[in-house]
């Protein structure tokens, strides 16, 4: 009985562990900076980038602040100490992109981003998402910008945003992360190099998906990617990241902000398909992915739905937030975390409830397999005057390995009788009778533990844009061939 | 003579070092019925998930084939693909999956073993609307969670639904005749009678002589402590009936 056991253990191992296939790297001449930080260094990327000086002093108070900063030691996270002065801060292509055309790329990578199955050519674009593609530190090209700009929507790289739009950088970078918000946003904060930044005017609906594709391919760099999405009054955005990065021994620090601000009656709809390499089946290598993300709920009716999908990183460190200001405005949270090996995942949602009858639901998805941490850490604060709220919270935790963990740490800080929260959680086993059930049927293991997965998400990842669903399902390594409406 | 499906020779099997089944015979022909009636515990339904190839059973000694294979050597989708059907007692629940979807991956994966074309799911769709019908089950029945918050009768209806569409061979009914009420057990067994493929046998696992009335057995079989101890006709059935599992102690 004991070899069966450990026979269906190693048939499902085989299934959750196929091997991460973007792990390549392009070899491209690089302009790099030496290693170390320090603030001639921070000085060095503001210049470089042609920043205005409100952008460098930003970068050096942030900085000021970070050095008086501790790492957070309280995620059930084992954290091996980083050393920052080993990390290349900047590092891009050296030929630098000509803005107007995508023709003028690097061919070496467009020809990684092919790989990666994401076409910049504009023929063979995905039909309605517009794409703009993160190398290391720098964005090297946006695609549909024109037909964006129809519609007044500014669909660009932070970069280009800081040299032709600083008026609304300078009035919201910062306003929903500041830059001592914690240790990685100030650290962020202080050597960003590029992101994606997204308006969308009064009255308009975005007329396509946007997405932002990052990849590291440096071994020794960070990244520091910086988003900033702004809906204005009555409009709406539906926002997708995509992330891979080269298999390495080392390990790749990628340390993020997004900031995202919804005035009155705006919808943004963010999700994260998060692929990082994730390190080898005995924990060597891989990202650290320690990202802060964040959506302020500004005006009345306001919504905010972050959903994500996180499969990569060797450590994930992530929290999205919905600041609840707005009267009955609305945060929702989706997320499906599959953990294998040693991965490590210390993931949730805060909702913090601001104004009144504002509304949030939070619905998370782990799956720990073979020897990895998969925890739920999430808030729901409930402001003085934050009259009516109402939360509804559900953690969900499947075990597939036998040595796996899975942990709930749910916060509530409420400070008003009026309102309601509700909590659910559990946690449940890979069942083998339920495998015994599918593979009678004549289903393989494999595809058999593929069911249970992805039936155990199914609810997130129908929160999906339609055109990713379908990469998001592989990258949960689930060949159900045909049974993803 | 009718060709040989199952054969079952000193059948030894145990569970966490408990012995379940002991020296178990037993033949199955095509064209069979085969009843097998027993106290709770005397190893009715431990033999059928053996025969479907449970993995927490160990094997200590015998032999079992089937359709002349060696039936442990092969994984249970195998045994699946070459036409063992169990109709579980007590079906499990899987959330997020639908009935459809189930449906369907189960029958491609059994076309596809028999180099046969997978069906579309538009082709599909046709395919089980038919055998829903003469089920006389709601289409809705597909679009819901395989076995999720079904009734006791509907599970029951869906082990049959599975088994018209992947024709077997050889069936196994464990207790279908549990938790389904009198008209849903004549549909059943009507169905299951007017359904059966060509050449196919049934075993049926049952408490309740009641079914023995819609389906004709060719041979009822008394099991205890994990092995037969009396093989006859129905008046087996009849005497069980009089005088409880007491006649059929050796």
């Amino acid at each position: 009985m004991e070899s069966e056991k450990k026979n269906t253990q190693f048939e499902i191992n085989k299934v959750i562990s196929q091997q991460y296939k973007y792990g390549f790297t392009t070899p491209i001449e690089r302009a790099d900076f030496p290693a170390g930080l320090n603030e001639e260094i921070i000085l060095e990327i503001s210049k470089k980038r042609k920043e205005p000086s409100f952008l460098q002093s930003f970068r050096l108070r942030a900085y000021r602040k970070w050095r008086r900063m501790n790492s957070p030691s309280w995620a059930n996270l084992n954290i091996p100490a980083i050393d920052y002065q080993k990390i290349r801060y900047y590092s891009a292509p050296r030929t630098k992109p000509k803005l107007d055309s995508l023709d003028q790329i690097d061919p070496e990578i467009l020809k990684t981003f092919n790989q990666l199955g994401i076409s910049l050519q504009e023929q063979k674009k995905l039909s309605n998402v517009a794409i703009d593609a993160i190398f290391d530190s720098i964005s090297v090209g946006t695609t549909y910008k024109e037909k964006l700009a129809k519609y007044g929507v500014i669909f660009c790289s932070i970069s280009d945003a800081i040299q032709y739009y600083p008026s609304l950088i300078k009035k919201y970078l910062g306003t929903v992360v500041s830059s001592g918000d914690n240790f990685f946003a100030a650290l962020n904060s202080a050597v960003f190099t590029d992101g994606s930044f997204c308006y969308i005017p009064q009255n308009t609906a975005c007329p396509l998906e946007l997405s932002t594709y990052f990849r590291i391919n440096d071994k020794e760099s960070g990244q520091f990617e910086r988003t900033l999405i702004i809906a204005e009054k009555n409009s709406s955005v539906s926002y997708l990241e995509g992330c891979t990065a080269p298999t390495f021994s080392e390990n790749q620090l990628h340390a993020a902000i997004v900031e995202l601000i919804a005035l009155e009656n705006a919808q943004i709809k963010y999700s994260t398909v998060q692929n990082w390499y994730a390190g080898d089946n005995t924990g060597i290598g891989g990202v650290y992915n320690f990202v802060t993300k964040r959506g302020l709920c500004a005006g009345k009716n306001a919504f905010i739905s972050w959903t994500q999908v996180e499969t990569g990183s060797s450590i994930t460190w992530k929290y999205p937030s919905c600041l609840l200001l707005g009267k009955k405005s609305l945060g929702e949270f989706y997320s499906v975390a599959l953990t294998n090996h040693y991965q490590q995942a210390d993931t949730g949602a805060k909702m913090i409830h601001l104004g009144e009858k504002t509304a949030s639901k939070i619905l998370s998805k782990g799956i720990s397999c073979g020897t990895s941490q998969n925890a739920y850490r999430g808030l729901v604060r409930v402001g003085s005057n934050a009259n009516f709220a109402r939360n509804f919270s559900q953690c969900d935790s499947f075990l597939v390995g036998s040595h796996s963990q899975a942990s709930t740490y749910p916060y509530l800080d409420i400070s008003n009788s009026t309102c309601v929260i509700e909590h659910e959680a559990k946690i449940s086993k890979i069942s083998e009778e339920q495998l015994f059930y599918l593979t009678q049927r004549g289903i393989a293991i494999e595809q058999a533990v593929g069911l249970l997965i992805n039936g155990f998400c199914k609810e997130v990842m129908m929160k999906l844009p339609m055109e990713f669903a379908a990469e998001a399902d592989k990258l949960l390594s689930l060949k159900l061939e045909g049974t993803v409406g | 003579m009718n060709t040989e499906l199952l054969s079952i020779k000193n059948l030894n099997v145990s569970i966490e070092e408990t012995l379940i089944l002991q020296n178990l015979n037993f033949t199955v022909k095509e064209n069979e019925i085969h009843v097998i009636m027993g106290p709770n515990g005397s190893g009715k339904s431990t033999l059928s998930k053996v025969l479907a190839g449970h993995p927490a059973y160990k094997i200590q000694k015998g032999d079992v084939s089937f359709c002349g294979k060696n039936l442990l050597r092969m994984p249970p989708e195998e045994r699946s693909h070459n036409g063992l059907f169990l109709a579980f007692q007590y079906p499990l629940e899987i959330s997020g999956v639908t009935n459809y979807d189930f449906l369907r991956i189960a029958y491609n994966e059994k076309q596809k073993f028999l180099k046969k074309p997978e069906l579309d799911p538009i082709q599909f769709i046709e395919l089980v609307q038919d055998l829903l019908k003469k089920l006389q089950i709601k289409n809705e029945f597909l679009t819901r969670n395989l076995n999720e918050g079904f009734s006791g009768g509907e599970k029951k209806r869906n082990e049959i639904l599975q088994m018209l569409l992947l024709s077997p061979k050889l069936i196994i009914l464990d207790e279908i005749d549990s938790g389904l009420d009198i008209d849903a057990l004549k549909i059943i067994c009507k169905e299951i009678k007017d359904s059966l493929p060509a050449n196919s046998s049934l075993i049926l696992i049952t408490h309740y002589p009641r079914i023995l009335e819609y389906l004709k057995p060719t041979k009822v079989h008394i099991m205890m402590e994990g092995t037969f101890t009396q093989t006859g006709g129905m008046e087996l059935v009849n005497l069980l009936e009089k005088s409880g599992y007491q006649f059929a102690i050796n």
